[in-house]
């Protein structure tokens, strides 16, 4: 797809996945035992033939910038194109932060221009799909469409959470409403577009001027064009998405992994999903230690029992202790007769030896119950925490607390530790 | 100080049988991931090598498809790098190497034009993680000519390795190869380190008189002249091509945690290629024990005391016990193995059961059983 450039949306700071979004900006959250969030949208560029790709930060990009490197990983370290990171700028006026997505697009006219493409291809780094890009490309060439939106069929009541859109029996679109209380079409916006580069550029330069625009595609750019009746057209995906946008949706995209078929397949020789990972030995199990239905990555160590779980890099789980339902993210170490429980835990944290996590009542969080529920607990990056703690349910501990220093053993369930 | 990296990588390794008749010994797989030259070339690396040279010869198809470019080790440079020196006819129709003294003169050119100091002589096929900065330390204050790597002879059979016999100080003063009762009690590692031109110097005098072996014909003839001494390595090295049961042995002690601490964890990381892998997953019906599983494996059935390398499909009810899985095999419902190795794509269909005796039982590349 030589006509082609994307531009995948990585700034947002995604705060419904609370500690976890808190130092890192989601596209860079931890994924499926080795992954980042973004690696799905990358891979999905690299394995449609969309080799010029515009990656743009603005949210805390220092995870995300290491990780993406020259695009090496990606097969996007190019003579021509690759990839490029493209975070907000200083020009000799003044200097901006991304207003909004299309602002973000607007003030990177000039890279894309570069390229002179036919077509811009509008990614989001938030989401872990796997997508064939031509086949937009060909609907969108087919309807000769200047705006195509990819949707995805949700049923009726969830469509009041996105952007729904309203087609014709073509597919054309004929109106677009942004969180509709009462939604009148199942179809709602992936969050990727695909426009034609000139006409693009022009709504662009007609929405920067617009003082009273909030700069976005969904709020601002499409309606516009929808109310000029520019030829937009909806082209429905039927494959494998999800938001992973709160906590619990995260968690359970993780665990969908350790089912039997599951529908995102990590293992499909024909889509690959490339990351850029550390240089580990393979998994190791010792000769007491029981798994089923988990995956477990290169540089772990598992003495003891893993259940419908999905462990990173590097994680070490000491003998007697039972992992279920959790997600464990890199170089995490658990000591031994530990009992964590629907639990996610960040990178490099350390649990004492006979430590429960996620044990206990089903008590509502008391401070962030739209974020910690469903008996979920959220345990943050370089954590310490002693032998013998207890956490409960519905719980979060924030990153870089050293419980042991604070002389806290106890966190009831629904209960968040932060720094004072 | 530059340090130049030749890598001895074109034997055959008779002892590997059939895991080495379409591969050279430094290609062999081992411990899930890697091929034997990894480990090498790893510790070159970390040492602060820039630039290594590989010599080659049998079959190396295999070997240069793992290497590449030598991105893996951080070898694709502007400067330096990784240099594939295989045999090639030339107007002196000189071609195959005649052995490693032969080998390096043939390649006197990478010797010659490079502005190294000193070179670093190791193998392909060697097993263990070591940083060669300490060597270089020992030469420099003992003085050395050459230094050669030893390590104590206990544990190991004599005649398959070369013995060095030291004075008090470390100075070689007998070294014999393969003879059942040697006089020394330490065995050779096959790794030398030595200033260039001396390298050099000595190639030209013994390769032109048909002395085209590094030991016999270069090292053993100057031992009262030079002063070759001995470095004593104290930790974990084993040598793939000896035989099935010791290549089979080195897998095994990866499963050993002080072992594979040792070779993975300890003095930094052996890198090998990259595959883009899914973790491993173990469905429902698996049960993994005492075993090391590597990415994009799939493990259904029962797995106990193995190697399961890259991209295996063990299924349900199959039982994988005591053996070395290589990349790509599939073991179909029902099956059992004991005591095998199974080459890269072999598929054992469902309900049979194989089981080596007292040596492992080994199935060719994609052969179907």
């Amino acid at each position: 797809m030589a006509d082609v450039v994307a531009m995948i949306l990585a700034g947002g700071q995604g705060t419904r996945l609370g500690v976890l979004t808190e130092n890192i900006v989601k596209p860079a959250v931890a994924f499926g035992g080795k992954y980042r969030i973004i690696d799905f949208t990358l891979s999905n560029c690299a394995n449609s033939s969309i080799y010029t790709v515009g990656v743009l930060t603005q949210y805390k990009p220092r995870v995300l910038s290491k990780h993406l490197g020259i695009g090496r990983d990606w097969d996007l370290d190019r003579k021509e194109g690759g990839l490029s990171v493209l975070s907000p700028y200083a020009a000799s006026s003044k200097g901006e932060w991304y207003k909004g997505t299309a602002h973000a697009i607007y003030q990177n006219m000039d890279f894309i221009d570069q390229f002179s493409p036919k077509y811009v291809l509008v990614l989001s780094g938030d989401h872990v799909y796997a997508m064939d890009y031509n086949e937009i490309l060909d609907f969108h060439i087919l309807k000769r469409s200047e705006a195509t939106v990819a949707c995805i069929r949700v049923p009726l009541p969830d469509a009041s959470r996105f952007g729904t859109i309203i087609t014709d029996n073509t597919y054309r679109i004929v109106d677009f409403e942004e969180k509709p209380s009462q939604p009148r079409s199942q179809l709602v916006s992936m969050g990727i577009y695909l426009f034609n580069w000139k006409m693009l550029k022009k709504f662009l330069v007609e929405d920067a001027r617009d003082q009273k625009s909030a700069h976005d595609f969904g709020k601002n750019v499409i309606p516009k064009m929808l109310s000029e009746k520019r030829y937009m057209y909806a082209y429905e995906f039927d494959g494998y998405w999800r938001d992973v946008g709160t906590v619990y949706s995260f968690w359970m995209a993780n665990l969908e992994l350790t089912f039997p078929m599951p529908a995102l397949n990590l293992y499909d020789p024909n889509w690959r999903f490339y990351t850029h990972s550390e240089e580990m030995p393979p998994a190791f199990f010792g000769k007491n230690s029981k798994i089923i239905n988990s995956l477990v990555s290169e540089g772990s160590v598992v003495y003891g029992d893993v259940e419908g779980s999905v462990l990173f890099q590097g994680v070490e789980v000491g003998e007697g202790s039972l992992v279920k339902k959790s997600v464990i993210m890199t170089n995490v170490t658990i000591g031994k007769n530990c009992h964590v429980e629907n639990a996610v835990i960040s990178e490099n944290t350390i649990v004492g030896d006979g430590t429960s996590i996620g044990v206990g009542d089903d008590v509502e969080n008391a401070e962030q119950p739209d974020i910690y529920n469903h008996g979920i607990s959220v345990v943050g990056e370089n954590v310490v925490i002693p032998s013998g703690t207890y956490i409960g349910k519905n719980c979060s501990v924030g990153n870089f607390l050293n419980m042991r220093k604070m002389g806290i053993k106890t966190l009831k369930s629904g209960q968040n530790l932060r720094y004072h | 100080m530059k340090v130049l990296g030749l890598i001895l990588a074109g034997e055959k390794g008779k002892g590997l049988g059939k895991l080495t008749s379409k591969r050279a010994s430094a290609a062999v797989p081992v411990g899930g991931k890697y091929r034997a030259i990894d480990f090498t070339l790893s510790n070159m690396v970390r040492s602060g090598i820039k630039k290594v040279g590989v010599l080659t010869q049998y079959n190396p198809r295999s070997l240069m498809d793992h290497l590449g470019s030598g991105k893996e080790w951080d070898l694709d440079r502007k400067k330096g790098g990784l240099y594939i020196l295989q045999p090639y006819v030339s107007e002196s129709e000189r071609y195959w190497y005649r052995g490693t003294a032969d080998a390096m003169y043939q390649n006197m050119t990478v010797l010659k034009r490079g502005n190294e100091d000193y070179v670093l002589i190791g193998s392909g096929d060697h097993i263990f993680n070591f940083d060669f900065r300490a060597l270089y330390d020992y030469h420099m204050i003992s003085m050395a000519d050459i230094t050669v790597m030893t390590k104590s002879i206990e544990g190991y059979e004599p005649e398959l390795y070369g013995v060095v016999k030291t004075d008090d100080e470390g100075r070689v003063v007998n070294f014999e190869e393969k003879h059942p009762n040697p006089e020394g009690d330490k065995i050779n590692l096959g790794v030398y380190f030595i200033n260039k031109k001396m390298l050099m110097d000595l190639l030209y005098a013994a390769v032109p008189n048909g002395g085209c072996d590094f030991v016999n014909d270069v090292i053993i003839p100057n031992l009262s002249t030079l002063r070759i001494m001995s470095y004593e390595f104290t930790g974990y090295w084993h040598n793939v091509k000896k035989s099935i049961l010791e290549y089979k042995k080195i897998n095994m002690d990866m499963l050993d945690r002080k072992v594979s601490h040792e070779l993975f964890y300890q003095n930094g990381k052996i890198f090998t290629k990259l595959k883009d892998l899914a973790p491993p997953k173990v469905t429902a019906t698996g049960s993994v024990t005492n075993s090391i599983v590597a990415d994009g494996s799939i493990i259904a059935g029962k797995v106990v005391n193995s190697v399961i390398f890259r991209n295996v499909e063990i299924r349900s009810g199959a039982v994988v016990e005591n053996s070395i899985v290589f990349e790509g095999s599939v073991i179909e419902e029902g099956a059992k193995i004991n005591n095998c190795i199974l080459d890269k794509n072999v598929t054992i269909r469902s309900e049979r059961t194989y089981k080596g005796y007292d040596e492992p039982l080994i199935f060719e590349k994609r052969q179907v059983a």
